[in-house]
């Protein structure tokens, strides 16, 4: 069994969420009721630019949806992904190609071979955990529904 | 690091019991967390609003299924059991019945303690025939009693830390090994014990289901439950459609699939919750707060109370037996040994050795202990539960929740122990005869 815990370290987490501009979603679907769906949705109303990477689909959220990473016509800060683990190895090579700074890796999407590719070439890796729950938790408003964000902090956050 | 960044710095329980789930309100940098008594939110937006209703966005709605200061004790109670999250309930019940309607569906088996708190026993009874779910009851202290129990239909285990008022101390780990084996999900009432005492998902447990009204509120003022999930059952694995299909009371939103982990508390909330409506006020859910606070010092002094109480109880000649799982010959001293190392909690029942009229008596002899139906307050409570909490339940059934007639439940508080000694004195002086 993979130890996941060096690619879910808060500080590796947090970095990513505050440096990331335009977060290209690998699988993203159009499908409303789906949690690529939900984390797209998500990451556009929080501030990202938000391009969509699925050869399935033509446009999702109101973005054009490209087929493959490489196929992106500008820079892309973050790799996020809803696919099976066998399809990670190429995502991770194409995330270094195009000069991404992180590869994040949904949860269940666990694959040693493509952290190996991406650590190698330099990015930051997250596995095994949804962007859209760590942004919650250390920016948004996870703590609205009553989960646990882990945050103890007695300094008054900016309004 | 940033400066801004949260550090990777595991905190204690004392400083999550003050801290956790209240941070300073940024608008007005109120510190203590703000009673934001309103039923309702206005949305930023329609995409807001919208946003918030489809479950894309965390954002409040309306206190019937949300609220900022129960927010705040649901955050606070999660962290401290360990659990990714909690839903909190208008009472202890609410939370067990919420959390058990939202798995269950007609033709399922659910197998529970028969030596639980007699109110649940009436509630699981009463829940099994109107959702026409079947029921079998075991002896908590037999793990192969539990694995008998189960079959093919079963969807849940069911069990208290610590017994009420048998002092029962549960294998926890056993009996989650036993859920799991069966593929369904072991809850555990961890109302007696609090997380200060043991945090059962540490052992297997998946949810964790609390009355606040007994220690984690300790001051005896408001009545609420809460359920905590561990966030690590599969409840995709094929037994539990009810959570894992597309919703139809949700525009078919599949739950499990699109929240992962935090897919059953989502559904609690907003189908469960939103459709059932026992949630808990903001009022309530300050004062719950202020108590988790001293949690710990509380606890410690109630289990230590109770302990000197109940060794000088087991010393007297009058007392047939004192069921407190501390005591060294307790047959549960191995099990708490294991899962209460800090104490055994401070609930516990003593036999006196005659009848229904001397437990009577014994109660119309004490002063200090308040005589009511309630456990886990500040102030020593004592009753007799064959003629009041478990006066529903049958012969059969109260034999095998541990109580004869002349069984008398103490739940100690945090007096000095001198003087609950003192006025137990008094109780067995009117109980032989010699009392004012």
């Amino acid at each position: 069994m993979t130890d996941l815990s060096p690619y879910q370290d808060p500080e590796v987490i947090q970095r990513v969420l505050h440096q990331a501009r335009t977060v290209a979603i690998v699988g993203l679907s159009s499908n409303v009721l789906r949690a690529s769906n939900f984390v797209g949705f998500y990451a556009a109303r929080h501030g990202y630019r938000v391009i969509p990477v699925n050869p399935r689909e033509e446009e999702v959220l109101g973005e054009r949806s490209y087929p493959s990473l490489s196929d992106i016509p500008e820079p892309v800060d973050l790799v996020d992904v809803f696919r099976a683990p066998d399809a990670v190895p190429g995502i991770a090579r194409e995330a270094v190609a195009v000069g991404a700074r992180a590869l994040w890796l949904q949860f269940g999407v666990i694959s040693p071979e493509g952290v190996e590719i991406a650590t190698a070439g330099g990015l930051d890796v997250v596995m095994d955990r949804c962007f859209k729950i760590e942004h919650a938790r250390y920016i948004g408003r996870m703590h609205v529904l009553g989960f646990d964000t882990g945050v103890i902090s007695a300094r008054r956050e900016a309004h | 690091m940033s400066d801004d960044y949260q550090p990777d710095h595991e905190f204690g329980f004392h400083t999550r019991a003050v801290h956790a789930g209240a941070r300073p309100e940024p608008t007005t940098g109120a510190r203590a967390v703000p009673i934001y008594q309103t039923s309702s939110y206005v949305f930023e937006d329609p995409e807001s609003a919208a946003a918030y209703f489809n479950l894309q966005e965390y954002g409040n709605t309306y206190s019937r299924i949300m609220n900022p200061t129960v927010a705040a004790l649901e955050e606070r109670l999660a962290n401290l059991e360990g659990g990714i999250g909690a839903v909190a309930f208008a009472s202890g019940l609410a939370a067990q019945s919420s959390a058990l309607f939202t798995m269950l569906v007609p033709g399922d088996h659910m197998v529970a303690s028969a030596a639980l708190y007699g109110g649940t026993v009436t509630q699981l009874k009463h829940l099994a025939r109107k959702l026409s779910v079947d029921l079998t009851f075991v002896d908590p202290d037999v793990p192969a009693d539990w694995a008998r129990a189960v079959r093919d239909e079963t969807r849940l285990l069911f069990a208290e830390t610590i017994g009420n008022p048998g002092g029962n101390v549960l294998d926890i780990e056993a009996v989650a090994a036993i859920a799991h084996d069966a593929a369904v999900p072991l809850l555990v009432d961890n109302t007696f014990a609090t997380p200060y005492l043991c945090r059962p998902m540490e052992w297997g447990a998946d949810i964790v289901v609390h009355s606040v009204t007994k220690f984690i509120g300790g001051h005896g003022t408001s009545i609420g439950g809460a359920v905590v999930d561990s966030g690590e059952f599969d409840w995709s694995n094929g037994k539990f459609a009810i959570v894992a299909d597309p919703s139809p009371a949700y525009h078919g939103l599949a739950f499990h699939e699109t929240f992962g982990s935090y897919g059953y508390l989502m559904k609690l909330r907003a189908e469960t919750l939103r459709d059932l409506g026992g949630a808990m006020s903001p009022l309530n859910a300050f004062l719950f707060m202020q108590g988790l606070e001293t949690l710990p010092l509380r606890m410690e002094r109630h289990v230590s109370n109770a302990m000197t109480v109940a060794q000088w109880l087991s010393e007297r000649d009058d007392v047939a037996g004192v069921r407190h799982p501390g005591l060294p010959d307790s047959p549960y001293a191995p099990l708490t040994a294991k899962y209460l190392p800090k104490g055994a909690g401070a609930v516990f029942c003593f036999d006196l050795d005659r009848g229904r009229e001397a437990g009577q008596d014994f109660i119309r002899g004490v002063r200090l202990f308040s005589h009511l139906a309630n456990v886990g307050d500040a102030k020593s409570l004592i009753i007799h539960p064959a003629s009041t909490t478990h006066r529903q339940l049958g012969d059969d059934e109260l034999a095998a929740a541990g109580i004869g007639p002349g069984t008398i439940r103490l739940s100690i508080g945090i007096e000095d122990p001198q003087d609950l000694i003192w006025d137990l004195e008094q109780g067995f002086a009117r109980m032989h005869g010699n009392g004012s």
